[in-house]
């Protein structure tokens, strides 16, 4: 903002009285098959420290066929919920846009929440959608940050616009609950705390399998044996557009071989065709989380940092002294990638045969 | 058969600059494109007239320059386009977009039944994936969201057939007619369009809708007024506190950088460290 903007002033905002009555925050408990996703816990500990902010109970809810979703409210409990909503029927046996949908508009207008996060998957923001246009209230999409403002007990929830390049932060004032979803891994996973207890409330669903239109007729399970699992990889060897040909790029497989680590790429590299899109890293692409992240003639664009920067180690390797991957990762080597990479190589390669041999 | 497809005219993001000093937008000369998503859609809607005949309407809401986008998709093979109009609409966000939308479909299916109505997963600029639900709560159609493949559609019997993106797999999903696809990327390819047919996309004429026409009569549901988010700031994204700790030898050599380099992680970063000898181990 220029120095001669005149001071906003922080405009008056009363709740309507109806909406005040709206309090706790609740996470989706997503799962399919079986397994919840990891991005349920992860809401969770984002969850808590709003709860905490507002001085208010953290919920988890899950939607499950009969019999099925003790063992998740007790995970969620673990977790940090203080309590979880839990909805039973036949009809919540594979998810499906409407009986979840319904599911949960009833569980909200009984209970009233003010806050309900979901994770942005293809369940959640399928959901997600639904259920903000039947309760006619706001749904901030794919968000990186989530806090209080005080003042006024709303959610502002920050996300990038265009391509990433800007951040905004979206309000939803006079509607409840405020709504917003969040990419898996955008937020660290909670410690979990194994024997914490809390409330379970049972809610029934009164819907019968005749009425619902849409039927799951099969499930075919991915093939995850050779596919590229980069969000959940505790190290992670990318390489980007600055090793100019596409045999170069062995040189990250070879690292990442030694290291055991995936292999990731940005974009560019993707739309060249030397790596599958499974390994795109961004914000069009995965979001990561790695303990040790090591970019190889990458430049550092804002659109491949969002996807990258909650690694806990961050290598660079450019040789461009004023590349803006320097701006940001924590150790940075300015040199020709095409003789650091195999010198990396060889140089773990050897620190992990020592570590083998004295241990 | 009759498939309504929603487009949206977006800013072809690989242009978009942002200003390196003042941090704002560089937004002039960066060309308007069809919202690269909605041409899959686009393109199964017309699959669709191919096998089962019938036409193929394109919609869109914005602002009069997006009847750019409507020709474009005449080129391809479209039957008939409505620009859905109006300053009312500025400011709308997904809520008040999936409202104004499904009021003019619902205004369109009052002359033309429709079968389907086909979005894109999502926008490039908005991207937010929840105008398609949004259509298809308001209308009342069965959503399928991220359809990878239409496999059959039994016209006569009223039922569809599509396989639908699950986080692990594959849902394969049966439901009936009218209902709302939102196609995922990469699941077809746009055809080129025909010469009778680009030659038609430069002289057919244009439906313009606004408010009224569209059906609308509440303006507190459109627009500013109908949204319920709202943007409070824009900001760049701050930088890291401290930069890269540069790692350099006297040497100059790679392989002792590659050592200097791990040593150091080791002293800092013990999470990396253990991490390592984890896999050693
Ligand atoms: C809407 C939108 C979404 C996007 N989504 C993503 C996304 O998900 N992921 C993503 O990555 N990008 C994304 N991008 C693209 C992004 O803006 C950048 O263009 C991209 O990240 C650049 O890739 P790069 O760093 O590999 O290539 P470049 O920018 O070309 O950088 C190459 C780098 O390599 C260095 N270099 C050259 N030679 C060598 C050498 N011999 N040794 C060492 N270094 C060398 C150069 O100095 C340079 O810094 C998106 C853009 C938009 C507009
Ligand atoms: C940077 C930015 C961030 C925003 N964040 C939010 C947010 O978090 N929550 C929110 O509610 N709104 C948000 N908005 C407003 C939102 O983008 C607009 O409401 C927009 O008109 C539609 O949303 P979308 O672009 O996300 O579309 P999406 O929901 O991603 O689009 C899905 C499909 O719907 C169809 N479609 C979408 N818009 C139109 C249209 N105008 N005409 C015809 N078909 C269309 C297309 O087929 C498209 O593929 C944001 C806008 C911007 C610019």
């Amino acid at each position: 903002m220029s120095n001669d903007a005149p001071v906003k002033k922080k405009r008056k905002f009363e709740l309507d009285p109806r909406l005040a009555a709206y309090k706790g925050v609740w996470v989706f408990i997503e799962h399919e098959r079986g397994q919840v996703h990891p991005v349920s816990w992860e809401l969770l500990g984002e969850g808590r420290k709003l709860a905490d902010m507002l001085g208010v109970e953290l919920a988890g809810v899950v939607l499950a066929a009969p019999g099925e979703g003790q063992p998740f409210c007790q995970e969620a409990f673990a977790y940090g919920a203080d309590l979880c909503y839990l909805m039973e029927s036949p009809v919540l046996k594979d998810y499906r846009n409407d009986p979840f949908t319904r599911g949960m508009t009833e569980l909200v207008n009984t209970y009233q929440p003010e806050v309900l996060l979901l994770g942005a998957t293809t369940q959640g923001r399928d959901l997600a959608g639904s259920v903000a246009t039947t309760l006619a209230t706001g749904l901030t999409a794919d968000c990186t940050g989530l806090t209080i403002d005080l003042d006024n007990r709303s959610l502002a929830a920050t996300r990038p616009t265009f391509g990433g390049s800007l951040l905004c932060t979206i309000v939803t004032l006079n509607y409840r609950p405020q709504m917003a979803t969040v990419r898996p891994r955008v937020m660290g996973m909670p410690e979990r705390q194994e024997g914490r207890e809390g409330r379970i409330i049972e809610h029934p669903l009164a819907m019968a399998e005749e009425s619902i239109i849409t039927k799951v007729l099969d499930y075919i399970p991915d093939d995850t044996r050779d596919k590229p699992q980069l969000p959940f990889a505790d190290i992670i060897v990318s390489g980007g557009k600055g090793l100019a040909k596409p045999e170069n790029f062995q040189l990250v497989w070879d690292l990442a071989r030694v290291l055991g680590a995936e292999v990731g790429a940005s974009r560019p590299v993707v739309q060249a065709g030397w790596v599958e899109l499974d390994r795109q890293v961004g914000q069009s692409g995965k979001t990561v989380r790695p303990k040790l992240y090591i970019a190889a003639g990458i430049s550092g664009a804002i659109q491949h940092r969002v996807g990258m920067e909650g690694a806990d180690c961050i290598v660079a390797i450019n040789n461009d002294p004023n590349a803006p991957i320097f701006d940001f990762a924590h150790y940075g080597i300015v040199g020709d990638a095409l003789q650091l990479l195999p010198a990396l190589t060889e140089a773990f390669r050897q620190k992990l045969a020592t570590a083998r041999r004295a241990g | 058969m009759h498939s309504v497809v929603c487009i949206k005219q977006v800013p072809d993001s690989a242009q978009i600059r942002v200003h390196p000093v003042t941090n704002t937008i560089m937004r002039q000369g960066v060309p308007a494109i069809i919202n690269p998503y909605d041409l899959f859609a686009l393109e199964e809607a017309l699959r669709l007239k191919d096998r089962h005949g019938g036409r193929v309407t394109v919609i869109t809401m914005g602002p009069p320059q997006a009847e750019a986008a409507l020709r474009k998709a005449l080129s391809f093979g479209a039957d008939e386009i409505i620009l859905v109009t109006d300053k009312a609409f500025a400011g709308a966000d997904t809520l008040a977009t999936s409202f104004a939308l499904a009021s003019a479909i619902r205004k369109i299916h009052e002359s033309h039944p429709v079968t389907m109505v086909f979005t894109g997963k999502q926008t490039i600029d908005g991207d937010t994936a929840q105008v398609g639900p949004g259509i298809a709560k308001r209308l009342d159609l069965q959503l399928l969201t991220y359809v990878s493949r239409v496999a059959e559609v039994d016209e006569a019997g009223g039922t569809i057939t599509v396989e639908r993106r699950a986080e692990g797999g594959v849902q394969v999903l049966r439901t009936a007619l009218p209902c709302l696809v939102t196609m995922l990327e990469g699941s077809n390819e746009m055809r080129r369009g025909s010469l009778p047919d680009q030659l038609r996309a430069a002289r057919h004429e244009l439906t313009r809708w606004d408010r009224v026409a569209a059906g609308i009569e509440d303006v507190t549901r459109i627009g500013l007024k109908g949204s319920p988010t709202v943007v409070n700031k824009v900001f760049t994204p701050s930088p890291r506190a401290e930069k890269a700790e540069m790692v350099t030898v006297d040497s100059g050599r790679a392989a002792d950088l590659a050592v200097e380099l791990i040593a150091r992680i080791g002293g800092r970063f013990p999470v990396v460290e253990a991490e390592l000898a984890r896999r050693a181990g």
